[in-house]
């Protein structure tokens, strides 16, 4: 547990000396966000009816980026073999390589997330809702991507095959999200989507990390 | 003791080596030679259970080593081609993990390696051969029963090769085993040389 949280603590560590990738994926996220404006027109009321799936998709995109570095640059110089023989265990090394994730991209995002609520007119008062379930849905996408980031780690054209095996698998989370910050626009409670959104997480918690710990394995 | 039994390597469809045995007791070292490409690293993984023989087993005091990876993994240091070195992180940050993981002090360890004044420096802008030590230097943080190296001077100065001999030197006489895959002489005395 203590040699965890050291892998965890020096993967923070890492994140924070190189704090430009966070803050591509936030700047990503913010200017996805801005482009819907421009494409659909600024009628306020089609706007605000696009919003839960364009917050949902811009956040999921955006967190994707810095998923094919994961073990990547582990695995090149050399550092993926010492996690393997840490004693650590490959499946909570990927669990390590998940959390620092989402607390370096995922929540990030949450953070930005009130500014592209607003450049998309969602009404303040979903504003929470939206959080919630961009919180729950990039942590379900931290856990999915790790174990796609193990699978296509020394793939040729890893980068390309890890999004397309990854977003197929993101889609509940972009339904139950969407809904849920539908229906917190619309005046209705969001708990039941918020609570199916943490059911996916639940399941993802301990089967990604197994998944990507045997393919970490197999390499 | 280490002993190899019969292990035979496949990379893709080709073999890189088969029939493999030799045994490694206490104190003892094996210096791997050969070719390019004649299999020392992968030989150094398989032993490390990184790789899986395709062939033969590996025993550990008469049991199957590989049965308990994470076992096995805790009674070896394998020091890699790469230096498995983050570049962001300074000197002693690098050694920090593995001191967590293994015990000892980062400090001790890079004095060992002549690495002390060096310690607050990013390693991104350390030499290579100043790689090499701070790599080395996981080594000197506690012991373990088995060393697996491949390639441990390359980049390094005299001085510094003499540093990795009292290293080894004190890990050999407390008991410890050493297998170095080297095209470069190593300050290994007495040690037996496996061709590959």
């Amino acid at each position: 547990m203590s040699a965890w949280r050291a892998l965890l603590g020096r993967e923070l560590r890492l994140a924070l000396r190189h704090p430009a990738d966070s803050l591509a994926a936030v700047m990503f996220f913010v200017l996805v966000a801005a482009l819907f404006p421009f494409g659909i027109g600024p009628a306020p009321e089609a706007l605000a009816r696009l919003a839960p799936g364009a917050l949902l998709a811009s956040a999921l995109l955006a967190a994707l980026l810095p998923l094919d570095r994961l073990f990547g640059a582990d695995a090149e110089d050399g550092t993926l073999d010492q996690l393997l023989l840490s004693g650590i265990g490959p499946a909570a090394v990927a669990l390590a390589k998940a959390a620092a994730h989402w607390l370096t991209t995922g929540l990030p995002l949450l953070l930005a997330t009130p500014i592209a609520a607003a450049m998309l007119n969602l009404a303040p008062g979903a504003w929470p809702a939206a959080m919630a379930a961009l919180g729950l849905a990039t942590g379900f996408l931290s856990l999915l991507g790790v174990a796609g980031a193990a699978l296509t780690l020394g793939a040729r054209r890893g980068g390309v095959l890890l999004p397309l095996l990854v977003l197929p698998l993101a889609i509940p989370a972009v339904i139950f999200g969407a809904a849920g910050i539908e229906a917190a626009a619309a005046g209705l409670p969001a708990r039941p989507y918020l609570l199916l959104l943490g059911a996916l997480l639940a399941g993802a918690l301990p089967l990604a990390p197994l998944a990507a710990g045997a393919a970490l394995r197999v390499e | 003791m280490l002993e190899a039994d019969n292990l035979a390597c496949l990379r893709g469809e080709r073999a890189i080596f088969a029939g493999l045995s030799f045994t490694l007791g206490l104190g003892e070292a094996v210096l791997l030679v050969g070719a390019n490409g004649a299999g020392k690293s992968s030989l150094l993984r398989l032993l490390a259970g990184l790789l899986t023989p395709a062939e033969g087993r590996l025993l550990w005091d008469g049991e199957d080593a590989l049965a308990d990876r994470a076992g096995h993994a805790a009674r070896l240091r394998y020091l890699s081609h790469q230096d498995s070195l983050k570049l962001a992180l300074t000197a002693r940050e690098n050694l920090a993990f593995f001191a967590r993981l293994w015990g000892g002090t980062p400090e001790a360890a890079l004095a060992e390696l002549g690495l002390a004044p060096l310690a607050e420096l990013p390693a991104r802008i350390l030499s290579s051969g100043q790689k090499r030590r701070l790599a080395l230097a996981r080594l000197a943080l506690a012991p373990a029963a088995l060393w697996l190296l491949d390639e441990p001077t390359v980049g390094l100065d005299a001085a510094s090769v003499a540093r990795l001999g009292t290293l080894l030197a004190r890990h050999r006489a407390a008991g410890g085993m050493v297998l170095a895959a080297t095209h470069l002489p190593l300050p290994l005395p007495g040690a037996r040389e496996l061709r590959l």
